[in-house]
């Protein structure tokens, strides 16, 4: 397999696994050596796009990184209870996204917010969840993209037994583009530990389900190192249950772009399962309620400051002349219209009606809600009669 | 009308095939349930007749099969999960309690899951450990979950079709020791509707198995037979006992049984769940509410110890019998 070698023994890890690289850090082409056989490489993958294609994914990069800034301030200001920051992660989000057919259905973990963004979930929605104002925030069927899951792996079982039904519906191996349907799982290194995604790398295996396993390591599972989930790299975890599995730079975008294509390809010819390793760097806490000075050194930090993937998109650009001063400066003013359309529209929300919380606890009538939500309401009206009772009581004696 | 007598395990039966037969989007999920027909042969012949993708043998882990299932349902199916035994639930707790109980909610309606599982439980049947347990409190606990068990074949017919056509996932819990009880079903009778809020919920309505005026016994799936034969020796010794069958412990059918209760003044739930908060605790503590000038003595609870379930040599001792009940009938009328 095509790859670029890099030496992780400078951050204090002996792992030396080759991964696949399309991009250097510097910005230039990694040349790989030509294939035989049926498999075309990676840069043959990549080889279609064009200037404005690897200006697009700066763009979502670019959008993506200031929508985790304003995300994060507006935490810091009140505005939401928590939020999980993607930055350092955009290309192993921006990448795959761009690769993904309309009809391909998306499981996110609940950092996925460039993946989000790519499918055209509305920013404002994507913080919900995050005020504490909804569970979820958007309508899945709208984008293709299912609700952010919050328990460690269990979505991943979802995506699976989504693509069962997505075999059963006869949507792969059609040949017909806008019919051919694959599953994307999004989920990170401490979730590999979990049982629930062993247990759907074994389903989508023996079904050969059309599900792409999208594992980004990024190194940190809040405060544990990758070494204390598993004693190999993480991509062999899809080898051992049969999957075909890859391990990709998660900040070359157009390596992970390109190792999704071939996975989505894979997929939606029926072929089944793939398991990719994003092997990318989470630059920012693990939520905002994290301390990252706790358990991890700043020389680290630095070592992947330095291979930021947006800057390595932008070298690219640069070195390949597809960079333009007033298109950069247009996407810089494009990121300050979002985060004021952020700020807006996050402090708009207000706040649910409190008797939201009864609503669709189930579909059809119980007796229980029901009784509970009747009783609710009116202890809500005799506490509202009281005050204003009080009110008045208070305005007399004055 | 086509009435045939059956034991309530083909009665599942029946309402599994004509579920498969009345929507292509229904599929049964579960360990050995193909070929084998499942432990208890509950899905036999069902593989043969609508094929490996309807019907489908799962690897043997049951927070996949859950999972999975929750994935099919979004994607528009209808699964039926069998667990092969009640102990066996609990590697799919997660998957239940925190997701299939929970995604209608968290997407605000937008999904449905309709998921049924299936669990053969409760003792009696000389089982090892882990095969004669009573989870339903444990399930009722969790909103989003419906949580039923049929006590006669007619039931399990009409309670199955139901709890498949239900878009609310349902915890479909069998009276394993009473698989083999017979009964007469009438094959024609016509699915109820979820959807009507004015009419019966017809998963969670309790119904009157035996009308009478000096006690209330209540009971579900496998000690409606427990509390039936306690009402025929009382009727002996002359106590007339009303049985009320609750079919569904979540919801909870409370105004059938207070009216019941504000007759007879006297109540005993039988359950072989532990009663240390089980559902009898619920249903007393709802009774106080309800008819608390009605009764003339506490509500006993007649259920398992809060002990592991024993082995089989002692089940007989742990699980709610005809005298237990009796015994606890004579302290309801000491008062």
């Amino acid at each position: 397999m095509p790859h670029q070698v890099i030496d992780g023994s400078d951050v204090g890890s002996a792992d030396v696994t080759p991964l696949v690289q399309l991009v250097a850090p510097t910005g230039e082409r990694v040349h790989e050596p030509d294939n035989d056989g049926d498999h075309p490489g990676y840069a043959a993958r990549v080889a279609h796009l064009t200037g404005d294609d690897l200006r697009a994914m700066y763009r979502d990069m670019v959008l993506t990184r200031r929508f985790d800034d304003e995300a994060t301030a507006l935490q810091r200001q009140g505005e939401l209870a928590l939020y999980a920051q993607a930055t350092g992660q955009e290309a192993a989000q921006v990448g795959p996204a761009h690769a993904l057919a309309a009809p391909d259905m998306v499981f996110p973990s609940y950092r996925e917010h460039g993946i989000l963004h790519v499918r055209g979930v509305d920013p404002v929605d994507r913080l919900r969840l995050y005020r504490g104002q909804d569970h979820g925030g958007w309508d899945p069927a709208e984008h293709n993209v299912a609700l952010y899951t919050l328990v460690i792996g269990s979505h991943v079982l979802h995506a699976t037994g989504y693509a069962m039904g997505v075999q059963r519906d006869g949507a792969v191996g059609t040949g017909d583009p806008e019919r051919d349907t694959a599953v994307v799982a999004c989920f990170g290194d401490g979730a590999t530990s979990q049982g629930d995604v062993s247990e759907a790398l074994v389903f989508a295996a023996v079904n050969d389900a059309p599900v792409v396993f999208w594992c980004q390591n990024n190194q940190w599972a809040i405060s544990e190192p990758t070494t204390r989930q598993s004693s190999v790299p993480l991509y062999r975890r899809g080898e051992g249950f049969g999957v075909p599995s890859v391990r990709v730079d998660g900040n070359d975008v157009l390596a992970c772009y390109a190792v999704m294509a071939e996975a989505l390809e894979r997929a939606h010819a029926g072929h089944g399962p793939t398991f990719v390793e994003a092997y990318t760097y989470r630059m920012g806490a693990h939520t905002t309620s994290d301390d990252p000075t706790r358990y991890r050194e700043r020389a680290e930090e630095e070592y992947w400051r330095q291979r930021d993937p947006i800057d390595r998109l932008a070298a690219l650009l640069r070195a390949e002349e597809h960079w333009d001063d007033d298109w950069a400066a247009g996407v810089a003013a494009e990121a300050d219209a979002l985060g004021e359309t952020l700020r807006a529209g996050v402090r708009a929300l207000g706040a649910p009606e409190t008797t939201s919380m009864f609503d669709h606890v189930y579909a059809t009538p119980h007796a229980q809600v029901a009784a509970e939500r009747a009783w609710f309401e009116r202890y809500e009206a005799e506490t509202a009669e009281q005050t204003a009772q009080d009110a008045e009581t208070a305005e007399v004696a004055r | 009308m086509s009435t045939q007598t059956m034991p309530l395990a083909k009665a599942v039966t029946a309402g599994l095939r004509a579920a498969l037969e009345a929507d292509p989007s229904v599929m049964l999920m579960g360990e050995d349930i193909g070929r084998l027909g499942g432990v208890f042969r509950v899905t036999d012949g069902l593989q043969k007749d609508f094929g490996e993708h309807r019907v489908v043998d799962t690897p043997l882990a049951e927070s996949g099969i859950v999972g999975t299932a929750i994935g099919l349902a979004m994607r528009g199916y209808r699964p039926v999960c069998e667990i092969q035994f009640d102990g066996f639930v609990f590697p799919a707790y997660d998957q239940i309690t925190t997701q299939l109980a929970k995604i209608h909610n968290r997407s605000r309606g937008r999904i449905q899951v309709p998921v049924v599982i299936r669990i053969p439980y409760g003792g009696g049947i000389g089982a090892v450990e882990h095969h004669s347990e009573s989870p339903e409190a444990l399930f009722a606990h969790t909103a989003g979950l419906r949580v039923v068990s049929p006590a006669t074949p007619q039931d399990a017919y009409d309670m199955m079709r139901a709890a498949v056509a239900s878009p609310d996932p349902v915890i479909f819990l069998e009276p394993k020791g009473r698989y083999w009880s017979k009964g007469d079903v009438d094959l024609d009778s016509p699915v109820p509707s979820l959807d009507d809020a004015a009419g019966p919920d017809p998963l969670g309505t309790a119904r009157v198995a035996r009308s009478g005026t000096d006690v209330t016994l209540v009971a579900y799936g496998p000690t409606v037979a427990t509390a039936l034969s306690a009402a025929e020796a009382l009727a002996a010794e002359g106590t007339s006992a009303e049985v009320v069958d609750l079919r569904s412990v979540s919801p909870l059918d409370v105004p059938t049984v207070a009216e019941s209760v504000r007759r007879t003044g006297r109540c005993v739930v039988v359950h072989e769940a532990p009663s240390f908060f089980g559902s009898g605790a619920e249903l007393a503590a709802r009774l106080t509410e309800e008819c608390f000038y009605s009764l003339e003595a506490p509500v006993l609870r007649v259920g398992g110890y809060h002990a592991p379930y024993p082995v089989a040599k002692l089940e007989h001792e742990y699980l709610p019998s005809v005298d237990r009940v009796l015994d606890a009938v004579d302290r309801t009328l000491a008062h």
